[in-house]
């Protein structure tokens, strides 16, 4: 039972527990890194007319904030749980593939340090055109620099871990489920995992294309994008939004499976409506496709196209709307038990629901005129992804901490933590509503105090050191309770799923014996299963490939940053020689 | 071993690696789908420069179409091959493949040649620019797939394939299948349909 | 990993994949041939297409096994291959190369 220890194991691991791990880190850092970018901002905003940092600067600090927290951080937090916690809420051993799994986070590993490379080059040409990266600022005309340059091909990287990881998961739910583990008796966290894994498969080769483009027009000289030549800037707008849409939903759905799992937990109550609130996932995750242009609607796409987009955006709040009710009901007549994770979780659905409502209002072309490109926008998506995303994510972190780590995080350290977030959340954010549709712009570093909007910044910016001060909090946690936290035994909250069942943290193989699932709550519905004698479970070993062809990937991507086309084929080879070695490796799950 | 039951159970009792693959080639239809809707956007919007009626050779390309459709017939006559143990065949199917995708990527690199010498470059205007890049990711794709095809051959020739294998034979046919019906589109919108 | 239960069905004969062969074969020479009679360029865009079509859905369907296979398969194949249509014409009307009326 005893498991390898030591660098090399770490580096060629396959198992899904210890890659929900390292997911979990570095996800973790790359959100610090992300949040001290976010202070940077804040910091330079917090008085008119500033020059702690100049306006270069300023660009690169907010286009990394957002690429940092959208690509490296959320998308890999709930990586981390969709590792961790997915194969044991359905009772399997692992995923169906641990080395693409491995492979997976490699790669995220790797681009994310390719991109911030840039921070280390002379002049730190860090990417500055924004998350979003329109053209045409972001073509050589505009963006001579290798700046652009880090941000396009480190996308590419990430976006293959993330179609990698998607296949996987897909793949993982639907086939590797325990005997009786009906899809409508999966926990709604691993029917989330499942929607968000379709929209990653889906979404990403867009934005992958849209990406090629650009890298085209940078380092070839084609003109995808160009008006001289016929090209049109606005195509790049359609393309990254028909990605960055359904992108948004990747980034909530799990903290919608997060909450979903938290609430009837700490309610003592099942979710009500698990039906519904599983068909609202679908929904969102299709209606998800149909209203990207109202990320456009001041570019003049015409009348036409403007109302279908508005109707559609108004249409999903519907699906929105309803998970928010079935939550709500939940709630209703429960015995509630405010531990963090549930004050994060409630946190969320009033946070969220905030941001649903702002979001409402983008959703009339004429309103939106006067909000696009305002802070009142800023304020929408941080409710939605900090109000939203954030806290659930946190509440994922403290309800399965002791799963994946053996010990429960302080519970009285966890409520400063909540109460400095959500304090300082709303404190940075809600001004933003206003000071938008008083005319601040988005994307400015500096503004005048013609404006009269010094105070309400002021007042973003001593919110956003306050939820700098929760992290301390947050981070002193996790440190502390290495040591001193309080063991956990496998089921501390008294949870109904099955990742409860077993050892905390499970042993290698997960389960001594797969359990047979004859409810959607197996853990309050029956008995867990007497644990059999020890009998030795196979566990597949380890293996190098997966790192091995993973390192191939930003090699390849050094060639156009150096100009050199032979580096392509180095980098080719390394991935395809690590593909192969790895194709016809003895290994078995 | 009493794994047998628990680490092989499959709930909907379909081989994961192919289920992998479809889903696989789900998401290939929205990388083509975009290549093509960019394509068909900037058709007739070029400001300068070659047209596709000038440039682009239905005969030549005809061919090679069909030599694309016929490498298909190869490869599910190289599964059937493997299934049925008669790797003589298998082998004989697979490097015919692989040829029958070489040949197409001949064609593809003569008619590129041709193109840049008659004055059609990634640079030239947006038929250039699309037409490069839609077609050169499917040609990248074909080259993937003779590789692949030239992988299994040569394991097979070292003895090391077998009906065994039949399913990552079949995965392998589902990749090559794809392509070619990716170029089913391409050469009726870009070739048969062009303005 | 092998399965406990297989939904294979017994694979089409050499013969069907001849026949399925000959008829690519010959939507490919009446797509070919229909570019080059003039008189039936006034239908050009709809036959090709559906020409095509029918030689992308036979491919699909034989020799990629899809119709003897798990309807799972069709399902996952099709949502994705419906979604990228959807985006194209999507995309397509928006840029006004597809029109409503005229």
């Amino acid at each position: 039972m005893s498991e390898a220890k030591g660098l090399k194991s770490w580096l060629t691991t396959t198992d899904h527990k210890r890659i929900g791990l390292l997911y979990f880190w570095t996800a973790f850092v790359f959100f610090l890194i992300g949040g001290v970018e976010a202070l940077m901002i804040r910091a330079q905003l917090a008085r008119p007319d500033s020059q702690l940092v100049g306006a270069e600067t300023y660009n690169q600090l907010f286009t990394m904030h957002g690429t940092t927290m959208v690509f490296l951080a959320l998308m890999p937090l709930g990586a981390a749980f969709f590792n961790f916690i997915v194969p044991l809420q359905i009772g399997a051993r692992d995923v169906v593939f641990p080395r693409l799994n491995a492979f997976s986070y490699w790669v995220f590993l790797l681009g994310g340090l390719f991109m911030n490379a840039s921070w280390f080059l002379p002049g730190h040409p860090a990417p500055d055109g924004g998350w979003f990266g329109y053209a045409t600022l972001t073509e050589r005309q505009f963006s001579p620099g290798p700046n652009i340059d880090f941000w396009l091909l480190g996308l590419q990287i990430l976006g293959i871990a993330s179609l990698a990881a998607g296949f996987n998961f897909i793949v993982t739910i639907l086939n590797l489920r325990a005997p009786g583990m009906k899809m409508m008796r999966l926990p709604v966290f691993s029917w989330m995992t499942l929607v968000t894994s379709f929209l990653i498969i889906t979404a990403f080769p867009v934005i992958t294309v849209a990406l090629v483009f650009l890298m085209f027009d940078r380092v070839f000289g084609t003109h995808f994008y160009l008006p001289a030549a016929g090209g049109d800037p606005v195509l790049w707008q359609h393309l990254f939004w028909v990605f960055g849409h359904p992108e948004v939903y990747i980034l909530i759905l799990p903290a919608m499976g997060v909450v979903s799992e938290v609430l009837p937990t700490f309610s003592r109550k099942p979710l009500f409506g698990y039906t519904v609130v599983v068909y609202s996932g679908v929904l969102i995750g299709f209606m998800g496709w149909g209203v990207w242009s109202h990320h456009m609607f001041s570019v003049g796409l015409g009348p036409i196209a403007d109302s279908v987009f508005a109707l559609t955006t108004m249409l999903i709040a519907i699906p929105t709307g309803v998970k928010i009710f079935n939550w709500l009901a939940t709630l209703w007549g429960g015995q509630i038990r405010l531990t963090t994770a549930m004050c994060f979780a409630l946190g969320f659905i009033a946070l969220f629901t905030i941001g649903g409502l702002s979001g409402i209002t983008h959703a009339s072309p004429p309103a939106d005129l006067q909000q696009t490109d305002t802070y009142y926008v800023v304020a929408h998506f941080h409710y939605v992804l900090f109000g939203g995303t954030i806290m659930g994510l946190f509440a994922g972190m403290y309800y399965w901490w002791p799963k994946m780590t053996g010990r429960l995080l302080s519970e009285p350290l966890g409520i400063l933590h909540f109460w400095l977030t959500f304090i300082g959340m709303n404190l940075t954010f809600f001004p933003m509503h206003l000071i938008g549709l008083l005319g601040m712009p988005r994307r400015i570093y500096t503004y005048s105090t013609d404006l009269g909007l010094d105070r309400m910044n002021l007042w973003s910016s001593i919110g956003a050191f306050t939820i700098g001060l929760g992290m301390v909090v947050f981070v002193y946690n996790m440190w502390r309770t290495r040591r001193h936290g309080a063991v956990a035994g496998p089921n501390p909250w008294g949870g109904a799923t099955l990742e409860w069942a077993t050892s905390s943290p499970p042993p290698v193989h997960n389960f001594d014996v797969i359990p047979t699932v004859t409810s959607r709550m197996p853990l309050w519905d029956a008995q867990p299963p007497a644990k059999a004698p020890a009998e030795p479970v196979h566990v597949p070993p380890g293996s190098w490939w997966p790192l091995v062809a993973a390192a191939g990937l930003p090699v390849m991507a050094l060639a156009p940053l150096t100009h050199t086309v032979w580096i392509v084929f180095v980098g080719a080879a390394i991935l395809l020689y690590g593909i192969y070695r790895w194709a016809y490796e003895p290994f078995e799950v | 071993m009493s794994h047998a039951a628990t680490t092989h159970h499959t709930s909907m009792g379909l081989d994961s690696r192919k289920m992998a693959f479809w889903a696989f080639i789900g998401s290939e239809c929205l990388l083509f789908g975009t290549l093509i809707s960019t394509y068909l956007i900037y058709q007739g919007r070029s400001v300068s420069g070659p047209t596709p009626g000038e440039i682009l050779n239905i005969p030549v390309t005809s061919i090679s179409t069909f030599d694309l459709l016929m490498s298909s017939l190869w490869m599910v006559l190289a599964l059937a091959a493997v299934q049925r143990g008669d790797m003589k065949w298998a082998k004989v199917w697979l490097l015919g493949v692989a040829i029958g995708g070489a040949i197409f990527l001949g064609f593809q690199v003569y008619e590129f040649t041709s193109f840049v010498h008659e004055g059609l470059t990634l640079k030239t205007n947006l038929f250039g620019a699309t037409f490069f890049v839609l077609t050169g990711t499917h040609g990248a794709h074909v080259t993937v797939g003779v590789l692949w095809m030239l992988t299994l051959w040569y394991r097979a020739m070292r003895g090391k394939l077998g009906p065994q294998h039949a399913v990552t034979v079949e995965i392998a046919g589902l990749y090559w299948h794809f392509v070619d019906v990716v170029w089913i589109a391409i050469f009726t919108l870009v070739y048969l349909l062009h303005k | 990993m092998e399965e406990t239960k297989a939904v294979e069905h017994a694979h089409p004969t050499a013969g069907t994949y001849l026949r399925v062969a000959a008829i690519l074969t010959v939507l490919t020479v009446i797509e070919v041939g229909v570019f080059y009679v003039p008189a039936f360029h006034p239908f050009l865009a709809p036959v090709l297409l559906f020409l095509s079509a029918v030689k992308f859905a036979i491919v699909v369907m034989f020799y990629m096994h899809l119709k003897m296979d798990s309807r799972f398969f069709t399902l996952v194949f099709g949502g994705p291959l419906l979604l990228a249509s959807a985006v194209m014409l999507g995309l397509l009307f928006l840029y006004g190369v597809l029109t409503l009326g005229h």
